[in-house]
């Protein structure tokens, strides 16, 4: 499959999880659409690792060139965890506060 | 159109599809079911890239523990999908225009660049997504970034447990 | 001689600044010593300078570069030479007499108003003394202006009274239209020329390089501006109604310095002059109109001072009219001979005005011949020199000047000679009703009548003297004399012209006009030896007597309009237009500022929103157009 295919793919659900958090008011439904952007971008970089593994195979069979991107999206998984654990306790302590889980009520940054 | 071919315009329209009603689902815990099924698209489309590891990481990782995070979330706050509140059309409609100009723009730019015509990626070969590589490169090049995930965690857990503390 | 310029120029204006600025602090005898002292050095000063300048010539003075520019250098230099010296000789001679004559007539004054007028005299006779002394037209014109500014001053000396104000802006005003003219000849000058230094301006090369038009154009210019500093139509009537400053201010400004420097200017750029027929003619016909006009006036005038007024403005244009027909040294003698004579009669008034205590009206006085008698006899010298009668000094400038009108063109001399025989009959007028006949004023008047002190006789004595003789330096030829005169201003005004007029023909030019005005002068005297002049009855009188309502015509084609466009500027421009735009202004950055702010609302969907609408604006620009395009070819070529 042509790169591009994948970059066209994965732009659009990039866009579907902005649209989601442009358009979403409950926080929790924000926040997942944040992790669909990620996982969006891993299957990018996946697809660019396997890209340049193929283009360097026909040089120089049995490198393992392009691995750097799947141990990226490793990582990107690994912060991707502990952000998600470190916002859902900050959305649980909003909530306690204020007993609603709409974004628009944290308008403290106001004027 | 050969398998693969098909497979991928499957999960890829299933992917989209579910990010959808993801966006669109009024009820909270169907928005984290379709994202469920969106990550499990995801996973089928690293098993076609041959990216084995990722693709079982990603099932474990984000769907089976960070999905459950966010059902544990909603349930705690009891979040009715009649009682949420909704966005004005106006503010909807901005979003989305927005959004896809965005992305119209980005699959434009993609299009004009001269160095991504033709590149193909190689599928369901290679094996840099197996285990073994991918474990010989994480604990041999990448160690030092691997220990200090594990210092984050450390903190990411603290932090959590701090701002629970009533 | 450097020294010594520097010291005549330095002289008055150290007497300006240390009457103006120790106005509160010297009492009066001290400032009148201090400021006539220093005028008299530099009158002796100039009498330095002008001996030197016979015996060694023309030189020039280098002070420091005032501007200097790689297009233009105009530096501060000073000319001394027979012209100048000359000038310098009466400015400052004249200049003292009058002082001295003010520390008795201002005397009722408190110290620092007496302070203020005499740093004002001496500031005017720095700014005098500038205009004559430059070497280039940029340093006269800062003299010019100057004593523009000094004039206003004076005339609005006493400033609690609001008409006196209104006169010397009127002055003021009308010198300032004046400038504009001479500003825009110095400007021409320099776009033509490159220079404005009379060494320059003033050589036959120069004269080459300029186009007739350029000539003409530049000369009537200079003549606007020496219209409105010396006072000829239209621009004249800022002179009678300036007779509201102190009569010494009026004896000094208005009669013997500043009103004299137009003519200084036309005679020392009588190069540029000689050479444009046309404006030779219009300075001649403006002058001799001026001449006649002024001269209707005055005969009909009950106020001394009006009439001495109308006077100058007539004896202006008689020495216009010799600038226009080619005859400078005439014009200059009637200069000098008529500072010294309009001085004389000026003080002399004011020596009346002052026995009469502040009484102007000449209908209320009369027969004051046996009461005032050294102001009697001065002023009837001075009467008879302007008349132009011999031997005294008016008659040899006057005649020199109509001789010349008559080589020009005979109209010029019959009309002079009418005017010459108006001079006399009006002067004398005055003269009798002032002086001869019985007493008409009141009783307390009567009373106080006494003549007054030395300080203020003593200067009308010198200046009868000079009157009467001041005729020596101008003696024509034809008389037998030598015309110093001529000889002295040669270097400056070239060769006097070729005798066009035969002898016989000058006898009896002079012979017509002397009579003439002897027989008006008779005429005069034996109407108003016994009585004054009632209301005028006929309606010529009346015409006269209003001035041929020429301030009304003014007040009504310019005054009016232009208060009413102000009044429209003010009202309508000023407040809705700039007004308008300034609180406009205000009102959209505040209203502006009103919208803006709802952006920072806090909502952190709002601030997203702005971060993705940035980022695409970003990648707009970063790709430039062709992202835009590619937008279209997306469409098309989605493979």
């Amino acid at each position: 499959m042509p790169i591009q295919y994948y970059i066209f793919f994965c732009l659009t659900l990039f866009s579907i999880g902005m649209v989601g958090v442009l358009t979403r008011r409950n926080a929790i439904i924000v926040f997942m659409c944040i992790e669909l952007m990620l996982n969006a971008v891993n299957l990018l970089l996946v697809a660019f690792s396997k890209m340049y593994h193929g283009a360097a195979l026909q040089l120089a069979p049995g490198t393992t060139a392009g691995i750097d991107a799947q141990i990226f999206v490793f990582f990107i998984m690994v912060v991707a965890a502990a952000e998600v654990s470190v916002g859902l306790a900050i959305i649980v302590m909003m909530y306690r506060n204020t007993h609603s889980v709409d974004i628009n009520f944290l308008n403290r940054l106001k004027n | 159109m050969n398998t693969l071919e098909i497979l991928f315009y499957a999960l890829s329209a299933f992917a989209i599809v579910s990010a959808v009603m993801v966006l669109v689902s009024k009820n909270p815990i169907h928005s984290v079911l379709w994202l469920i099924l969106v990550f499990f698209a995801i996973s089928g489309h690293y098993i076609l890239l041959n990216a084995q590891f990722l693709a079982i990481v990603n099932i474990i990782v984000y769907a089976g523990a960070i999905m459950v995070l966010f059902l544990f979330v909603i349930m705690l706050m009891n979040v009715k999908s009649d009682k949420e509140p909704q966005k004005k059309l106006l503010t909807k409609f901005i979003g989305v225009l927005s959004g896809g100009s965005l992305l119209v723009l980005l699959i434009s730019l993609v299009k004009q660049t001269v160095q991504l015509q033709g590149k193909q990626v190689m599928m369901k070969e290679g094996t840099i997504g197996l285990i073994h590589p991918l474990g010989k490169a994480l604990f041999s090049d990448y160690v030092i970034p691997f220990e200090i995930s594990s210092v984050l965690f450390l903190s990411a857990m603290v932090g959590a447990v701090i701002i629970g503390k009533k | 001689m450097k020294l010594i310029i520097g010291l005549i120029v330095l002289f008055p204006l150290v007497g300006f600044l240390f009457n103006g600025l120790g106005r509160n602090i010297w009492n009066k005898k001290v400032i009148a010593f201090m400021a006539t002292g220093f005028i008299a050095i530099s009158f002796v000063f100039s009498i330095l300078a002008f001996l030197n300048v016979q015996s060694s010539g023309a030189a020039m003075v280098h002070f420091f570069d005032f501007i200097n520019t790689d297009t233009i250098k105009i530096p501060f230099d000073f000319k001394v030479d027979g012209l100048s010296s000359l000038f310098l000789l009466v400015i400052t001679g004249v200049g003292t007499l009058i002082h001295l004559y003010s520390t008795a007539y201002m005397k009722e004054e408190e110290a620092p108003h007496y302070a203020r007028y005499f740093a004002y005299l001496n500031l005017f006779i720095f700014s005098m003394l500038l205009l004559v002394l430059g070497d280039n037209y940029v340093i006269m014109f800062i003299g010019w202006e100057g004593v523009g500014l000094c004039s206003y001053l004076l005339i609005g000396y006493w400033f609690t009274n609001a008409t006196y104000n209104y006169a010397a802006k009127k002055a003021f005003i009308m010198n300032r239209i004046g400038d504009l003219g001479f500003l825009l000849a110095i400007f021409w000058l320099i776009v033509k020329l490159g220079t404005v230094s009379y060494g320059s301006v003033l050589t036959a090369e120069s004269l080459a390089k300029l186009s007739s038009t350029d000539i003409t154009a530049i000369t009537l210019l200079l003549f606007v501006g020496a219209m409105g500093k010396s006072a000829q139509i239209p621009l004249y009537t800022w002179l009678p109604d300036a007779m509201a400053g102190p009569t010494p201010v009026s004896a000094l400004i208005h009669a013997a310095t500043m009103v004299t420097a137009g003519i200084y200017m036309i005679t020392r750029s009588n190069i540029l002059f000689s050479a444009s027929e046309f404006t030779g003619h219009v300075v001649a016909i403006v002058g001799i109109s001026t001449a006649l006009l002024a001269a209707t006036i005055a005969l009909k005038q009950n106020d001394i001072k009006k009439v001495l007024a109308y006077s100058t403005v007539s004896q202006l244009g008689y020495m216009f009219l010799g600038l226009g027909v080619g005859a400078y040294s005439g014009a200059v003698f009637h200069v000098i001979t008529h500072a010294f004579f309009k001085a004389l009669l000026f003080l002399g008034a004011g020596s009346v005005i002052h026995a009469m205590h502040h009484e102007q009206d000449i209908r209320k006085m009369g027969g004051l011949k046996s009461k005032l008698p050294i102001t009697h006899i001065t002023f009837l010298i001075g009467c008879i020199a302007i008349a132009g009668v011999p031997p005294f000094s008016g008659f040899f400038s006057k005649d020199e000047i109509l001789a010349a009108a008559f080589a020009k063109s005979p109209i010029y001399w019959v009309l002079g000679v009418i005017g010459a025989a108006m001079t006399a009959f009006y002067m004398f007028r005055l003269y009798a009703t002032t002086f001869l006949g019985q007493f008409r004023g009141t009783h307390e008047q009567e009373h106080h009548l006494h003549e007054s002190p030395v300080a203020m006789t003593l200067p009308l004595i010198l200046l009868a003297v000079a009157s009467a003789i001041a005729g020596a330096i101008g003696i024509p030829e034809l008389m037998g004399g030598h015309h110093w005169l001529a000889h002295q201003l040669m270097p400056i005004i070239g060769e006097a012209k070729e005798a066009t007029l035969t002898h016989q023909t000058e006898w009896a030019l002079m012979a017509a006009s002397v009579s003439i005005a002897i027989i008006a002068l008779l005429i005069a005297l034996n109407k108003y030896k016994r009585q004054a002049d009632d209301e005028p009855q006929t309606s010529l009188g009346k015409f006269l007597y209003h001035k041929w309502h020429i301030d009304e015509l003014y007040d009504n084609i310019i005054v009016q309009p232009l208060n009413r466009f102000a009044g429209f500027l003010k009202n309508v421009v000023e407040k809705n237009v700039i007004d308008g735009a300034v609180n406009g202004t205000g009102r959209l950055v505040q209203y502006s500022a009103r919208k803006l702010r709802l952006i920072q609302n806090g909502q952190v969907g709002y601030y997203i929103l702005f971060i993705v609408l940035g980022i695409i604006v970003l990648f707009l620009c970063w790709f430039n157009d062709v992202a835009i395009l590619r937008f279209l070819s997306f469409l098309t070529n989605k493979s």
